[in-house]
């Protein structure tokens, strides 16, 4: 077969969006990832429509509905002050959905930028970067959020900031160690060659192949992220009531078990629930894009 | 045509080492890659630079595109030192080059377009004429304008090797640095990259560096070549004059290993003792002969 013979200009093609779609859409556990994400984001989104007592997201106090089972009219039960758990944790979702974006939209791209910076150019300023880089990651993520919250106070930004301040060394050591791999590849030196400027190598063409990577672990990152914001808020350190956040309800609840076990159980329940989603979805990318590779 | 004959690019001396780190990362040594070498390339002209694995060929192509810094000596184009500017992006107006492999060369995660693009930004091609441009780099590569919106895993090794040397002609330099463009691709395929070659070569007036170790390929394409042995340049001179009547040993070895058909050919191809029944590696001739003294082992500056 000759050269010419292999693509003809007018042979039909799917789009490379429309096959990766394809390949995810046979793998089932990212499927299900997929679903709970959407549902959780939805949820969200449009709580105050959804939710049967949008007003018990406040200091709502119902004191002859208190401690209710789960039941037709309040499906996870009521609170220690009657207010509607299923409703509290749909509004949960918002502030931990709330979490995990801005955390992540300010760590992936200081993340991204130093990971290319210091891989790309390498000498002083990788040693720079990568070792700053490594202090940083000495540090707890739990006894930073500790020193934040007594500095500043336990609050939803300030526990944002606590997380967003450590959470960056992930992504630069991730964009570090792959712009490392690509530095040595042809079509970077061609660039080079070509006369393309530093800004353009990056971003345009080192950036490019790692989108697939930062992909994949911002999925993974949301639910760890949720994981380590819903931690603060059980130990105090967080969001403060009576904002309705997920793990301060896990950590009220606990004060009545195992009796009115509904109270710490479900809202624990929602949050494997958007965890698992993210992990599943993450873990679904990431075999997509470990086909395409290979490809 | 005094200007035809004068040389475009002239390496003087050109010399490169590499150190060598043991594992507790102290300086033990330097290999050296390229070992001063020099030679010219005449305007208008295709100069093939031959040699096995290892004998320098591809540092001599990195060298001159400046993606390594020389340790010694001058790259002149015409007739101005530009040892100083080699990498940076006057440099690239003027020398351009096309990689072995197409498929590592362009950037799997942009199109077609994106990638013939990259020269005409970094130079300041007018933005609303790029597309143009592009649509008429690809047509004089034999490509369809449609394949801009393309990626590269869409297409053929043959069709990825086009859009390269489409890309390197790109802002019209003066020498193309040709660095094995073939060896990724088919036998086929070969030949009709490099009638590609020969006719652009022709139209735009361009000269060529032609880095091989395909001596067949480099008889027919070249019209003076030079033969790398371990970073230095053991036979030199117009190409017809060099595979009929190779003075080097290594030379000789070379062309004896081209695979042949015919038996004209066969008559043609030069003899080589056999050592143990087979042909030997250049190492063990040199030294067979090293041992005899019965040739001089010609000495070219």
């Amino acid at each position: 077969m000759s050269d010419d013979m292999v693509l003809r200009e007018d042979a039909p093609r799917l789009s490379s969006a429309y096959q990766s779609w394809y390949r995810f859409s046979r793998n089932p556990t990212a499927m299900i990832g997929l679903v709970i994400v959407t549902v959780c984001v939805l949820a969200a989104l449009l709580a105050p429509w959804i939710t049967p007592y949008p007003d018990h997201i406040g200091a709502v106090v119902n004191f002859r509905a208190r401690h209710l089972p789960p039941s037709t009219e309040y499906w996870f039960g009521t609170d220690n002050v009657g207010r509607d758990i299923f409703t509290r944790v749909i509004f949960g979702f918002r502030v931990s959905l709330l979490l995990a974006v801005v955390v992540l939209g300010t760590a992936i791209p200081i993340g991204t930028i130093l990971g290319l910076t210091a891989g790309y150019f390498g000498g002083w300023v990788e040693t720079v970067i990568m070792r700053f880089t490594d202090i940083a990651l000495a540090i707890p993520p739990l006894v930073m959020a500790l020193a934040v919250a007594a500095v500043l106070s336990p609050d939803l930004v300030n526990s944002m900031l606590a997380i967003a301040a450590l959470w960056w060394t992930w992504h630069t050591r991730l964009i570090y160690s792959i712009t490392r791999q690509l530095r040595a590849r042809e079509f970077v030196e061609a660039a080079e060659t070509l006369g393309a400027s530093k800004f353009h190598i990056l971003f345009r063409e080192i950036l490019p192949n790692c989108v697939s990577a930062i992909a994949v672990k911002t999925s993974l990152d949301c639910g760890f992220v949720i994981l380590v914001g819903a931690s603060l808020s059980f130990l105090g350190l967080g969001i403060q009531p009576p904002t309705p956040d997920l793990g301060t309800m896990v950590a009220s609840g606990s004060a009545f078990l195992p009796d009115y076990w509904w109270e710490s159980v479900l809202p624990g329940c929602a949050i494997l629930f958007i965890a698992l989603g993210f992990n599943l979805l993450g873990d679904g990318l990431r075999d997509l894009y470990d086909v395409e590779n290979v490809r | 045509m005094n200007a035809r004959q004068s040389p475009l690019l002239e390496i003087v001396d050109l010399a490169k080492t590499f150190p060598v780190y043991n594992a507790f990362g102290s300086r033990v040594g330097e290999v050296t890659a390229v070992d001063h070498v020099s030679f010219s390339i005449r305007r208008g002209g295709v100069y093939g630079l031959a040699g096995e694995s290892g004998s320098g060929k591809s540092t001599i192509a990195r060298l001159i595109m400046g993606l390594l810094t020389p340790t010694g000596g001058d790259v002149l184009l015409a007739g101005s030192n530009i040892t100083g500017t080699l990498g940076t992006r006057a440099h690239s107006r003027q020398v351009q080059m096309v990689f072995q492999n197409p498929g590592s060369s362009l950037n799997p995660r942009r199109t077609i377009g994106q990638s013939v693009a990259v020269p005409l930004e970094a130079h300041g091609h007018p933005r609303a004429d790029r597309r143009r441009r592009i649509s008429e780099l690809l047509e004089m590569v034999q490509l369809p304008a449609s394949f801009a919106e393309r990626y590269p895993h869409e297409l053929s090794g043959g069709q990825k090797q086009r859009v390269a040397i489409a890309r390197a002609l790109a802002v019209a330099p003066q020498l193309v640095v040709l660095d094995e463009p073939t060896s990724a691709l088919d036998v086929s395929v070969q030949a009709k990259v490099i009638d590609l070659l020969t006719s652009l070569g022709r139209q735009l007036d361009l000269t060529y560096l032609f880095i091989s170790h395909d001596l067949s390929l480099m008889r027919n394409f070249a019209d003076e070549v030079g033969v790398l042995y371990r970073g230095r340049i053991v036979e030199s001179g117009p190409t017809a004059k060099v595979f009929e009547h190779p003075e080097h040993d290594y030379t000789r070895l070379l062309i004896a290993s081209v695979p042949v058909i015919s038996a004209e050919e066969e008559a043609l191809r030069p003899k080589i003792p056999l050592i143990d029944g087979e042909i030997p590696t250049a190492e063990k001739l040199l030294a067979l002969r090293e041992s005899q003294r019965t040739i001089e082992v010609p000495k070219r500056t």
